[in-house]
């Protein structure tokens, strides 16, 4: 019984199992839906982008009666200053994303910095972050708008800052528990071992890993900052001098548009709101799904393994 | 010939995500008397863990069986999940591969053991929990430690728990899947211990999957090997250590060190088995086998005859007046 | 063929690692006093170049927290480490770094070991990165050639722009001691180097750590596996409940073993000869956690042929009436 093989042969397989496409592709793959809100959310933000060329009249001249009716001139009618509505809409979207899109901006950079070096650096660092991240937490919005508004006068750049500083505080939880996993697997221990920095740690192995989600807790994050304008200029406490969707509501609200049956100046820019919200939720729940592979309930399905016919005594090959 | 189980030609496809099969178990064939011990002999990706579960019915829905398993002489698989599910647990039990860590860690150890009581209706109440405490006796652990939870206990005795829980409705057969993997030396000892004693009181048939060979040579009397899928060899341990007759099972032995023999002699196997979601030509093991030769690329061996109760799936088993050392 | 030099590389005396119990507030409240983990209690051991030492034991020995320490992975209570005739016990982190390019650690998990994002080149690098050695890119190039060839994972092109997950478990080990290699150092920490690969693949491995145990390179392996020990080791140190309880060359542990746990754990390993039915010696009980560590010799409560001063004397390791070589020690006062 003695053999002795010395050196190993090896064979490393020439076509290595690669999944095909990339990571979005992949997600695309899994949840349809996602695609969906990629491609609404993206006219949407074409639109906006390019309303100064493509909107058809112009944002300050009034073409019509108050509460124009739509017509073939005027798809989604007038609004209470006689203004195209799909103008209206178009550059109200415009703020609208500038305001979701910066905000979010905000509260990344804030949660994502906190969560990192909070996951990180663990014990006291992580005690008092988290309890700052509580204080956060309970802070409400609208009181805090008010205050803002009052004290320094309301405009976009403050309705920015205020969002981003409320919305932060649920990455900076989710980024936390992901670096704190990252933290321990052996790949991050050995390069400690090996004498590397934090810095190096952090850019080259944990935030790579946590870029996924990030990315994900993005997406979902503009969904909320969008509502949380739209609701803020609902009440008036938004930029008075730029329209928003949550302004178009608001002024509709305000000169009785619903009573006069102008159901053109409301419904369109609620419509508008909750389609970019939900586009965002579509692409982030999807890129969610796709990162938590624990999310698999197959075990939990009525399906069972499925029966073939007897495959008959091992073929051979030839 | 009375077996107790036999498989016929079990064949297992799992769905792979992008497209094609993965072809995990192909065509394997094995029976187990009543109060037999077999071991099933692999590496990780052999087989041998999908061929239990497979017997369980246990596969997940991206799974497509087919081949025969039968109980008794009528087969269990045919009517799939409707015709296992009665034998399950009754007749056929299985101890999971981290069955220690499968406990459900809000629910103390004796209320799960009564809970398998209850729902196959082998007892209740007051009566469930005096046979759970009996259970827990036969494999070591004091009735009272029955109101413990999990975590509470040792990685041990949680494995002596999940073997309580298997045999709760006296079931035939016991399939331990890598029953003591995840356990110390001395730990393991004192699990194979018990099973052995168990097995014996209770007449108890076992399919014991490892991939742990020194394991299957002192707890069991007939052993399987597999690769890629199928069982290559199959016969008493003693055939399979002493007259080996496929060129894995030979290497496999020399590649498990032992306490004796001199320093640094054990072998090794290059290269690493063949995908399986692929059709392979030929024999399985050809590109790392030592023995190779002109009909191993071509034509797939069969399990043979090469001894009474012995059978490998070898080409050198045709070929006369060959040196299997 | 065993020690080179007249110096150790690595030196451990009475190295004690002894940490807190961690406690909820409610015990934190309570006067209950503190509950101290004492994972490493007087720990004297060395390794020198050219030399295998397997540290084996049982889970919650011990051998995991020594190896640590060792490297200054985690802080001792009290003891003191050398390497290469320096004590580095006390040292600082800034002053560690120099050194940690001479000591590497290889890791138990194959699949977890290496970044799934970096390729194996980049892998293997990175050490060279982090001390800001090797120069220009094609110094830094070819170190990574040389380590890959060392650790037999030829021609390297095959590997370099693979990523772990293109890898079986053997050769992402290989990669694992590659890039511990590049560094060139002169003592390599194994933690259970083979444990999670597969049967066949193993001895490849280990006898890769041989060969580059022969080139000079010291090291000191963490085990449960006392027949992987036995034909690969130069010497095993068993532990128990924190202290080594014998030591000395494999061959004359593994055949001549006098402390009652060595002689039961060799016992119930399982011999893969069907014919070869010894009768194991099987403990009873588990090993107890080592925040109550019992009184006098740890191992009495235990031990079949403890007697009643076990239970006072705790035993110091020295050379067993029956040892049949000079370094072979013991700590059992029946020995």
């Amino acid at each position: 019984m003695s053999v002795i093989l010395n050196e190993p042969g090896f064979v490393v397989d020439p076509e290595p199992v690669r999944t095909r496409g990339g990571f979005v592709w992949q997600t695309i793959r899994r949840r349809p839906s996602a695609a969906v809100g990629l491609i609404v959310l993206s006219l949407v933000i074409l639109g906006a982008v390019l309303a100064p060329w493509l909107a058809p009249y112009d944002l300050h001249t009034r073409v019509g009666p108050v509460f124009g009716h739509p017509s073939s001139s005027h798809p989604l009618g007038l609004d209470d200053g006689g203004i195209d509505m799909v103008t209206l809409l178009m550059w109200a979207a415009r703020t609208s994303l500038v305001v979701g899109f910066a905000a979010t901006l905000v509260s990344m950079l804030i949660g994502g910095t906190i969560g990192v070096t909070a996951g990180y650096f663990g014990g006291k660092t992580d005690g008092v972050l988290m309890r700052i991240t509580d204080y956060f937490l309970v802070i409400p919005d609208v009181p805090l708008m008010i205050v803002v508004a009052a004290i320094w006068g309301p405009s976009l750049f403050h309705i920015i800052i205020v969002i981003g500083i409320l919305l932060w505080t649920s990455t900076a939880r989710v980024i936390r528990a992901q670096v704190k996993s990252v933290r321990e697997r052996v790949y991050v221990k050995r390069a400690r071992s090996l004498g590397a920095g934090h810095t190096r740690i952090v850019l080259r192995h944990v935030l790579p890993q946590v870029a996924p989600l990030l990315i994900a807790n993005t997406v979902l994050t503009i969904a909320v900052a969008i509502f949380d304008e739209t609701a803020l200029s609902f009440l008036g406490l938004g930029d008075p001098s730029r329209i928003s969707l949550g302004k178009m509501i608001e002024n509709a609200f305000q000169r009785a548009a619903i009573s006069s049956g102008a159901w053109w100046a409301i419904v369109p820019p609620g419509l508008l709101v909750a389609v970019i919200i939900l586009s965002c939720s579509l692409i982030g729940g999807a890129l969610e799904d796709a990162l938590n592979p624990r999310l698999r309930v197959a075990h939990l399905s009525a399906r069972t393994f499925r029966l073939r016919p007897l495959v008959g005594r091992g073929a051979e090959s030839l | 010939m009375s077996e107790l189980l036999q498989v016929e030609d079990l064949h297992v496809w799992f769905d792979l995500q992008d497209s094609g099969e993965l072809h995990a178990v192909q065509g394997v064939s094995l029976s187990v008397d009543p109060g037999e011990r077999l071991g099933l002999v692999g590496e990780s990706g052999c087989g041998k863990t999908t061929t239990a579960l497979a017997i369980m019915g246990l596969l997940p829905p991206s799974a497509s069986v087919s081949g025969r398993v039968l109980l008794d002489g009528k087969d269990i698989l045919d009517g799939g999940e409707a015709s296992i599910r009665p034998h399950r647990w009754v007749d056929i039990a299985i101890v999971f591969q981290g069955a220690m860590n499968a406990l459900n860690p809000v629910r103390t150890v004796g209320s799960q053991i009564v809970e398998a009581l209850e729902l196959h209706g082998r007892a209740e109440g007051g009566q469930a929990r005096l046979r759970a405490g009996e259970l827990l006796e036969s494999v070591g652990i004091p009735a009272q430690r029955g109101t413990r939870y999990p975590h509470e206990l040792s990685g041990g005795m949680r494995q002596r728990a999940a073997i309580a829980m298997a045999l709760s409705c006296n079931p035939r057969i016991l399939i331990a899947d890598e029953p003591t993997t995840a356990l110390d030396v001395m730990v393991q000892a004192q699990i194979l211990e018990l099973l052995d004693g168990l097995c014996r009181d209770f007449g108890l048939a076992l399919l014991l999957v490892t991939h742990d060979l020194p394991v299957v040579a002192q707890l069991c009397d007939q052993g399987a090997v597999m690769y890629a899928g199928e069982i290559v060899e199959r016969g008493s341990v003693d055939d399979l250590y002493h007259e080996p007759r496929h060129p894995y099972s030979r290497l496999l032995f020399a590649a498990t060190p032992d306490l004796d023999g001199k320093r640094g002699e054990v072998a090794s196997i290059p290269g690493a088995p063949p995908r399986l979601d692929r059709p392979l030509q030929g024999c399985p093991f050809r590109p790392r086998c030592d023995r190779a030769f002109a009909p191993c690329a071509k034509l797939r061996p069969r399990l043979q005859r090469v001894g009474e109760h012995h059978a490998a799936a070898c080409h050198l088993n045709g070929v006369p007046e060959v040196a299997w050392t | 063929m065993n020690a080179n030099g007249n110096r150790p590389l690595l030196e451990v005396e009475d190295l004690v690692v002894r940490y807190p119990v961690p406690r909820g507030l409610v015990s934190s409240l309570g006067r209950k006093p503190k509950e101290n983990v004492q994972a490493v209690d007087g720990v004297t051991l060395s390794v020198r170049s050219g030399e295998l030492l397997a540290l084996v034991g049982e889970s919650g020995c011990g051998k995991t927290t020594t190896a640590q320490a060792v490297l200054r992975l985690v802080d001792t209570t009290s003891g003191a480490i050398r390497f290469e005739g320096r004590d580095i016990t006390r040292l600082s982190t800034r002053a560690l770094r120099p050194l940690r390019r001479r000591m590497q650690i290889v890791y138990q998990d194959p699949y977890e070991s290496l970044d799934p994002r970096l390729r194996v080149r980049a892998t293997v690098e990175e050490p060279l990165a982090i001390h800001g050695l090797g120069g220009s890119k094609t110094e830094r190039e070819e170190r990574v050639r040389t380590a890959l060839a060392r650790v037999e994972l030829s021609p390297p092109e095959l590997f370099l722009e693979r990523f772990p997950h293109e890898l079986s478990g053997g050769q992402r080990q290989r990669v694992a001691i590659a890039a511990g290699l590049v560094l060139e150092p002169s003592l390599l920490v194994a933690d259970e180097p083979v444990s999670m690969l597969d049967v066949s693949v193993r001895a490849g491995v280990l006898r890769l750590l041989d060969r580059l145990r022969e080139n000079g390179l010291g090291i000191l392996m963490i085990t449960h596996d006392l027949s992987t020990a036995a034909r690969f080791a130069d010497r095993i140190a068993v532990m128990y409940l924190g202290r080594i309880v014998e030591e000395g060359p494999a061959q004359e542990v593994v055949h001549n073993a006098q402390h009652p746990y060595t002689k039961a754990l060799l016992s119930v390993v399982p011999r893969r000869d069907p014919r070869d039915r010894a009768r194991p010696q099987i403990l009873t009980g588990e090993t107890p956690d080592a925040v109550r560590i019992p009184s006098g010799c740890r191992f009495h409560p235990r031990c079949p042929v403890a007697i009643d001063e076990c239970s006072l004397r705790d035993p110091v390791l020295e050379r067993p009436r029956n040892a049949r070589t000079p370094d072979h020690r013991a700590a059992c006062i029946l020995a």
